[in-house]
């Protein structure tokens, strides 16, 4: 095996498809620079002009070394080893020397592929996957066959891959799968985007710029009205003056629901997004996973959502919810911090002393949102010191986290416990798989107050500014020319098909392909039929199944080893000299077809003008390349009309 | 120490018989087992499936599989390109010591599928590569340096092919009987030995070419030069024109007279005087210890005395 340039090429270009992927999250310089190195490869092997120095190199991996620790301030977890992985690779591209320099390539360009599974895990990913994959195969078999030309090496990497795909699927469906981490890991193990536990303004209206899926709910029966809606997610206390935060619950009372009617199941694929919190609809009531339900009725996970998971729920949409909540509990929900938006406090100070009960301040609360011109917008201006101030008498433009703030700061004021619930409200319907699809834009913070016998009671401020948003969503609340996320604005009836079909799709993928772990795995099998779904099971039938097909595949591989040749020109020969081995005049191995007819002319003379006929046309038909059809046929009558 | 472990396992595992005539390569002559690219590659994927599983990442899973599988099935592809190759070995032109002596096997692929990047070696790694397309037919020679004189042996060779990713070495062992006669290699130029005359009991004419003496028929080995070209346009055969050499000048290269030098010289220097003679075209006989070539002068007395120098002392077979 030699390194010639298409082989150098076939590298180039393994390299390049293997990182491509990985463009969108490396520092910039880093992309750069292999774009750069790549090509000066590609120009040296071109121009024929010999590798740079082993020194220079050397340098530049030390200095690509230190610049990784600079940029990441650390030189080790994922993110740093896969920048690492990609930059050395594409440097010992400059120093290949032998052939075994190439195979760690690609080698080493197979596990790069891996990697990119951290950051995406879709369709597109599984499909360019195929393609490089069949690239490397190219380039892998190039180093096999030398100087075959590109196209019958394009369709030996074909066969092999096309080979593997029924052997890997039943590898995939039948080997043992194990729910992981064997080890712990960093958290950056995971690609994490959505809600966080923690709002100030800005939070939400950067999660609706996304819309990557945060979630999918299936009903079981009738599905509740679009407006209540309501998927809680962190529940928030504590304010500082800008940050909302969760902070840390003073009871250990488990919640309660009173008087809950309205049951209403489903079920629900969570997306990977690294923090514990799982999203129900408001008050849950069952799970089907050991959650941990808080005091606030915030669903905890026991362990960060690494992985898609799937869960089973039962939420009841009308109840009174922790009417007995403990008073520290309560003073938690009254808390302000000191001195800050004097104005809002004094507001709601004087809408108490005019209302007779609570509920009327909340009306008050509300109607003042709804007629002093606020205005529901995804770019607010920035806010100063005191924000909430700012909020409410200079700027009056806002998204749901100001508006439910704001909203949860003038009931505090007004003496009335408040928090902030996130989480994600709305959705939107997939009538082919029959789901909702909860995306980052539909991210939404709301209000709970705490009123006497009746409990938590939701009060959505955002309602009373833009109805709009709970009803029908963001795009109908911010008009068009606002730049949302490309699925966020309605399209043609055509692309709307589209949309649906292809998450249909997704979801498929997500459940079948990327959410086939043990549990999916052990269903499955139990519906194809599998009795004993155990390991010593699942290796036997994963045995019995290789061999049946790697035995078709050699059955079907081995069998054009041989090929009888059919050759009529002999076939017509040995026919005359079997009639006159009949005779008597059998033909000796080793003699030709003249010498034979010259032979057989001394014993029969009668024979030997067609004889030599015949034996003159077989020789030129057989040596001569006469191969038209003619000669054939005249020579094929001749053979004919040959009698003893 | 290790080595010579090697070479007993090699002979107790695989079959030590020599070949004659064709060999087809069938299962139970083609050996298989993973290289060490091939160890390395499955470490890869060990690694690869570690991650996996610890990351549950499912595309990874479907991405090690598909590698493993094709991985797995390169062992058949690689038995294939072996399977049912046929091999007859060829004829072995004779060389001079220190020459390099042409192996040749003549391979052909009855099937009809492309073979591609078999590698022919022997035991001390004299090499050759070649691709054999369907229902093709080629000769494949093996270039071993001839070092001395005698028979050269082949040796048991092995073919062998990592197609198509190098994870898999399948071969098989060939060991046909077929030899190289190793001519001892020609002393540097020495003047020949002055002619004698023969005393008249022998025959009247002795084979040569000074004047033409008539028509004999062809037989393999006969120069082009001497073939009479216009009795062959006249229908009349394949003919050699004869030529004779009047008698009395043949030239006795006798042992004997040589002076006093190791064997291996005197065989080397009566070497080249064989030539010598040959090239003159000069009627020569020689004299060796072990009996004597009457004078001649024809190709195949020529290859007679330097089939007698390469054997000399040695067990004809």
């Amino acid at each position: 095996m030699k390194l010639t340039a298409p082989l150098l090429y076939g590298l180039i270009a393994c390299i390049l498809m293997v990182s491509a992927p990985h463009a969108a999250h490396l520092p910039l310089w880093v992309s750069v620079l292999c774009v750069a190195l790549l090509a000066w490869r590609f120009y040296l092997t071109y121009s024929g002009r010999p590798l740079p120095s082993r020194w220079l190199l050397l340098g530049v991996t030390v200095a690509c070394v230190l610049a990784i620790a600079i940029t990441f301030h650390t030189l080790f977890g994922r993110e740093v080893g896969v920048t690492l992985l990609i930059l050395l690779v594409t440097l010992k591209l400059l120093e290949l020397r032998t052939a075994r320099d190439a195979t760690v390539l690609i080698y080493l360009s197979s596990f790069i592929i891996i990697t990119n599974f951290f950051y995406s895990q879709s369709i597109p990913t599984a499909l360019f996957m195929l393609l490089t994959l069949l690239v490397i195969m190219a380039t892998w078999v190039h180093m096999q066959t030398g100087n075959l030309t590109f196209k019958p090496r394009l369709r030996i990497a074909v066969i092999l891959l096309l080979q593997a795909i029924p052997l890997s699927l039943v590898i995939f469906v039948l080997f043992p799968r194990v729910q992981g981490p064997l080890w712990g890991m960093p958290q950056d193990a995971y690609a994490s985007s959505g809600l966080s536990d923690t709002m100030a303004p800005g939070t939400m209206s950067n999660l609706s710029l996304s819309d990557a899926v945060a979630f999918r709910a299936t009903f079981d029966g009738k599905v509740p009205e679009r407006q209540q809606l309501y998927w809680r997610g962190p529940v928030l206390w504590d304010f500082d003056g800008t940050t909302w935060k969760r902070g840390r619950n003073i009871t250990t009372q488990r919640p309660s629901l009173a008087d809950a009617t309205t049951p209403v199941g489903y079920a629900v694929t969570l997306e990977p997004h690294n923090k514990p919190w799982l999203f129900v609809l408001d008050m849950p009531s069952k799970l089907s996973i050991p959650a941990f339900v808080a005091p606030d009725f915030q669903v905890l996970n026991d362990k960060p959502v690494n992985a898609r998971i799937r869960y089973t729920a039962t939420s009841l949409l009308d109840y009174r919810a922790n009417a007995d909540e403990p008073p520290q509990q309560l003073q938690r929900a009254l808390a302000l911090p000191q001195g800050l938006n004097p104005r809002s406090r004094q507001l709601a100070a004087e809408w108490r002393r005019q209302a007779d009960s609570p509920e009327t301040v909340i009306r008050t609360a509300l109607a003042h949102f709804n007629q002093q011109e606020f205005e529901y917008t995804l770019e607010p201006p920035l806010l100063g010191f005191n924000s909430v101030d700012d909020f409410m008498f200079t700027t009056k433009q806002g998204f749901c986290e100001h508006y439910a703030g704001s909203f949860v700061v003038l009931m505090r004021a007004a003496g009335i416990p408040a928090r902030v619930v996130t989480g994600y409200q709305g959705g939107e319907y997939n009538d082919l798989g029959g789901y909702y699809v909860l995306r980052q834009y539909d991210a939404h913070a709301w209000a709970e107050v705490w009123l006497q016998n009746r409990g938590w009671v939701r009060i959505d401020p955002t309602a009373a500014i833009s109805p709009e948003r709970i009803q029908s969503g963001l795009n109908a609340a911010l008009g068009d020319n606002v730049i949302l996320p490309f699925f966020a604005r309605t399209q043609s009836p055509f692309l709307l098909k589209l949309r649906v079909n292809l998450d249909a799709l997704t979801n498929q993928w997500n459940q079948w392909v990327l959410g086939y772990d043990t549990e999916r795995q052990f269903a499955f099998l139990t519906r194809l039929g599998m009795e004993d779904v155990s390991w010593k099971n699942m290796a036997l039938n994963l045995l019995a199944w290789i061999a049946l097909l790697v035995g078709i595949f050699t059955l079907i591989m081995l069998r054009r080893l041989v090929v009888r040749r059919k050759d009529a020109v002999q076939a017509a020969w040995l026919k005359v000299c079997r009639k006159l081995e009949k005779a008597g005049l059998p033909r000796a191995p080793h003699e030709g077809a003249m010498d034979y007819a010259a032979r057989i002319a001394t014993a029969r003379p009668d024979l030997a003008e067609d004889l030599h006929d015949i034996a003159a046309r077989y020789a030129a038909l057989r040596y001569g390349g006469e191969a038209e059809m003619e000669g054939m046929a005249a020579f094929k009558d001749a053979v004919r009309a040959f009698k003893l | 120490m290790l080595a010579a472990l090697k070479q007993q396992f090699r002979n107790w595992a695989f079959r030590r018989t020599v070949e004659t005539g064709t060999v087809v390569l069938n299962q139970r002559r083609i050996y298989i087992l993973p290289t060490r690219q091939g160890f390395a590659f499955a470490f890869t994927l060990l690694l690869m499936l570690l991650g996996d599983i610890n990351y549950n990442l499912s595309l990874g899973y479907v991405l090690t599989f598909l590698l493993t599988t094709t991985a797995g099935m390169t062992m058949l592809h690689a038995f294939r390109n072996m399977a049912q190759l046929e091999i007859h070995a060829g004829y072995v032109e004779s060389v001079f010591a220190g020459e390099q002596a042409k192996f040749v096997f003549h391979f052909n692929n009855p099937g009809s599928l492309d073979r591609y990047q078999i590698h022919l070696q022997d035991d001390e790694e004299h090499h050759t590569v070649f691709d054999l397309p369907a229902q093709r037919s080629t000769p494949v020679e093996l270039t071993i340096p001839a070092r001395q004189r005698g028979w050269l042996d082949s040796g048991r060779l092995t073919l062998y092919t990592r197609f198509p990713l190098g994870l898999f070495h399948a071969w098989s062992y060939l060991h046909f009987e077929v030899k190289c006669l190793v001519y001892p290699k020609p002393a540097a130029p020495q003047p020949l030995p002055a002619t004698s005359v023969q005393d008249g009991t022998g025959k009247t004419t002795a084979a040569g070419d000074e004047d033409f003496s008539g028509l004999r028929n062809y037989t393999a080995g006969d120069a082009m030069p001497r073939i009479a070209w216009k009795a062959f346009a006249r229908e009349q055969g394949l003919q050699v024109k004869q030529f004779s050499a009047p008698q009395g000048r043949s030239l006795w290269l006798d042992w004997s007279q040589l002076p006093n030098i190791a064997q291996e010289r005197k065989l080397e220097l009566l070497t080249r005087w064989v030539l010598d003679a040959d090239a003159q075209g000069m009627l020569y006989g020689m004299r060796l210890p072990g009996g004597e070539v009457p004078p001649g002068h024809n190709p195949t007395h020529r290859a007679e005395c330097l089939r007698r120098l390469a054997l000399f002392g040695m067990d004809e077979s």
